[in-house]
This record gives structure tokens, sequence and C-alpha cells, in this order.
């Protein structure tokens, strides 16, 4: 017990939530941008350009079939060797984006592809351009089918920004291994922290997911 | 690349191996606990579905490196010792086992509850009526599903680099620290990933759409 009551002293808990807050840092700058990007991506992909679409949409499969720890080698340790040597954190924010922005494309090709086709018919037959009935008429209603599945999404993308530990990212998981790397006493209570803290966080997440998909059916 | 792949085929291919073997161990393991706790879900036992929903959101809302990290750490340090392969694919079997929980209780609840009904008032058990009825009736549903979290589990099998599981992602790891070609041993190690995932993937999407 007195280990756990050492273990748990301002010094080191403050420690982790500074571990914390990188992550919630990282994760919330890369579902900004990979939201961006994903939804451009996911609609390229759905509106079915000559040659242009079938591109993206293989390039779409290729990278989200690759694992995020292999993206990320390739950013951190592939990049250099193009002549280009991004720091951690940017490192980490590019391969969390790129990777997470082709899952979201995906949700969104399918959020559109589950919108009642007349919507767009109707729109176009109201004279409404394709691409204007596309932004204004089928992507929002699409888009609030779609939340469920981007707090999901989310989630995934804070959970996964614990492998930015082997760039030397300094998150959560990361600092724990430096406090345990101490004090071996400390091992069992840092993982019951990262445990709890990481559980608080994308529990609380997956509510919030709950009640829209609640809400929405 | 291709000097890569004819200069270091051989750990490359043993990492291929050992990724490909940790997927199947872990997916049939999961599998099988998977659908236990996806049962207990549903269980008319309350204390069941208690224990069953603890376990799969509990599971679902750590990171696999956490739990992966957890079973090559602490377990060797009060347990027993075990290798980072077998560390790794635990903990791979636990994470995934929670998503295939979360599935196959979609899966058991998308069939019309009128089959247990019928198979229990025909005087089965409700655990003769989930094993006869229900759960072959489910698995239908959500073989798509289930192979794309099989998808998942192959890429999420690239943890086992950080407890010197000699996977695929670890061999890719060494062979470009000993070349000094990060690009092209990640392109290497890329494709031989994308040769598992991609068909499988493609193959999934055309279930899918035979099945709707």
């Amino acid at each position: 017990m007195q280990t756990f009551i050492d273990a748990y002293s301002w010094l080191n808990l403050r420690y982790l939530l500074q571990g914390l807050w990188v992550t919630v840092e990282v994760s919330v700058i890369s579902v900004i941008l990979s939201f961006i990007l994903g939804t451009i991506l996911g609609v390229i992909r759905y509106s079915e350009i000559k040659y242009f679409s079938a591109i993206v949409g293989f390039v779409i499969d290729l990278i989200r079939n690759l694992p995020l720890l292999l993206i990320i080698f390739f950013t951190y340790f592939g990049l250099p060797n193009l002549g280009f040597k991004p720091p951690v954190i940017a490192a980490a924010i590019i391969a969390m984006t790129v990777f997470e922005s082709m899952m979201i494309a995906e949700i969104v090709r399918s959020g559109i592809i589950a919108i009642d086709k007349g919507q767009m018919e109707g729109a176009q037959s109201n004279g409404i351009g394709y691409w204007t009935a596309l932004r204004i008429v089928v992507l929002p209603q699409a888009m609030k089918n779609m939340v469920p599945a981007l707090v999901s999404q989310f989630i995934s993308l804070i959970k996964d920004t614990s492998l930015g530990t082997i760039i030397v990212l300094p998150e959560m998981m990361y600092h724990a291994q430096i406090i345990y790397g101490q004090n071996t006493n400390y091992i069992i209570p840092m993982f019951v922290a990262l445990a709890v803290l990481y559980f608080i966080v994308c529990y609380a997440l997956s509510l919030v997911g709950k009640y829209f998909e609640r809400r929405l059916a | 690349m291709i000097h890569i792949f004819a200069t270091e085929w051989q750990p490359l291919l043993q990492g291929f191996g050992q990724t490909l073997l940790c997927s199947i161990i872990a997916l049939f393991f999961s599998l099988i606990i998977g659908t236990m706790f996806a049962i207990f879900e549903i269980m008319p036992n309350k204390a069941m579905r208690v224990i069953g929903n603890i376990y799969v959101e509990v599971f679902r809302n750590i990171p696999l490196l956490v739990i992966t990290m957890f079973f090559f750490v602490v377990i060797p340090l009060y347990v027993v010792k075990i290798s980072g392969f077998a560390a790794g694919t635990i903990g791979l079997t636990i994470y995934t086992s929670a998503f295939i929980a979360e599935t196959v209780r979609a899966g058991i609840q998308s069939v019309d509850g009128g089959q247990m009904e019928g198979a229990q008032s025909n005087g089965l058990s409700f655990w003769q009526a989930m094993r006869h009825i229900i759960l072959p009736q489910a698995f239908k549903i959500v073989i798509p599903p289930l192979g794309n979290q099989f998808i998942n589990l192959v890429k999420n099998s690239s943890v086992l680099a950080f407890v010197a599981g000699f996977d695929l992602m670890y061999q890719g790891n060494m062979i470009a620290n000993d070349t000094l070609q990060t690009m092209s041993t990640f392109f290497a190690v890329g494709i031989l990933y994308l040769i598992i995932t991609m068909p499988l993937s493609y193959y999934m999407r055309h279930l899918e759409k035979k099945l709707a």
C-alpha cells in the first residue's frame, strides 16, 4: 500500500498528467486535421470523378490497411532519409492525421451512401449544382449520422497516441515508463494509473458517442 | 526496395511468419473469449451481464500498448517469465476479444427474439438454443465485421515490435537500423503487411455487398 502512496506523489501525478495533456493535444489536433482532410477525400471517393476517384480510393485502401505504427516509422525515421526531419510532435501529428483521415474518408463515404438518393436528385432538379447540393443538402445530413462512428474513431485515435512512445513522443505512456524506469516498485501503480486515466478519457467519450447514437435512433 | 528484399529476405520472411502466427493465435482465442463475453452480455442473469459489460468496456477503452506492456513488464516480474511474443499475443487476444464481443453481441441481438423463445418452448435450454439456433445465425451476419476485426488484429500485431516479438515491424525496424535505408525498408514492410490485409479487406467489402 505504501508503494502506491509513494508512487502517486504529486510530482509523479503531475508528470503523468502532463503526458495526458500531450496525448489530448496531439489527438485533438490530429482529429481536427483529419476530419477536414477525410471529408474532402471521402467526397472525392464518393463522387466518381473519372480516374481521380479511383486513384484516391486505392490510396485510401492502401494506407488504411497499413499499421499505424508503420506510418509513424515512415514519418519519423523515413522522411529524414528524403531530407525532411520533422520534430517529434509534428511527426506524430502527421502520422496520426494521414492514418485517421483515411479512416474518416471511409466513414464519410459510407455516410453519404446511406443518404437517400432522392435528396441529391431533388436538389439537382431544383437547379442546385452537384457540388453545391453535396455541400448544403447531402453532407449535413450525412454528418449527423456519422457522429457515433466519428466519436469511436476519435477514441481509437486517443488510444493510438500511446504508440508515439516509440518515437519518444512525451505522452502519458512514455512518462509512465520514465517513472517506473526509475523505481521498479512503481511499475504496478503506474500501470494502474495508466489504465484508469485512459479509461476515464475514452469511456467518457464513448458515453458521448452512445448519447448521440440514442438521439439519432 | 528490391535491394532490401534481395538482401534481407530472411528476417523479413521470418517476421512475416511471426506476424501471421501471432495474428492467427490471437484471432482463435479472441473469438472464443469474445463469443463467451458476448453471451454473458445478453444472459438473463444480471450478474453475468455486468461481468460481460465490465470486461468489454474496460479493455475497449485502454490502449493495446498498455495491455501488452503490462504482460511484458509486470507478469514476468511478479508471476512467470514469458517471452515478448507470448506477452504480445496475450495482450492482442485480450484487446481484440473485447471488440469481438461487441461485434458478436450485435450479431446475436440482430437474430429475431422469437428464435430463442421458439427453441426454449421446444424444450431446449438457454445454452443449447444459443449453440444450435442463435449462434449459427448470428455468425453468418457478423462475418464481414469479424473480418474487419481480423484486419485490425493483423495491423495491431505491430505492437509486438515494442516487446521484442520478432514480428514484421520489429524486423523492419532492425533492418532499417542496420542498413540505414529507412524509406525502402519501410516500403518493403508495408508491402508485406498489405499482402495480408488488402485481399482480406476487398473480400470483406465484397461479402458485405453480397449480404446487404
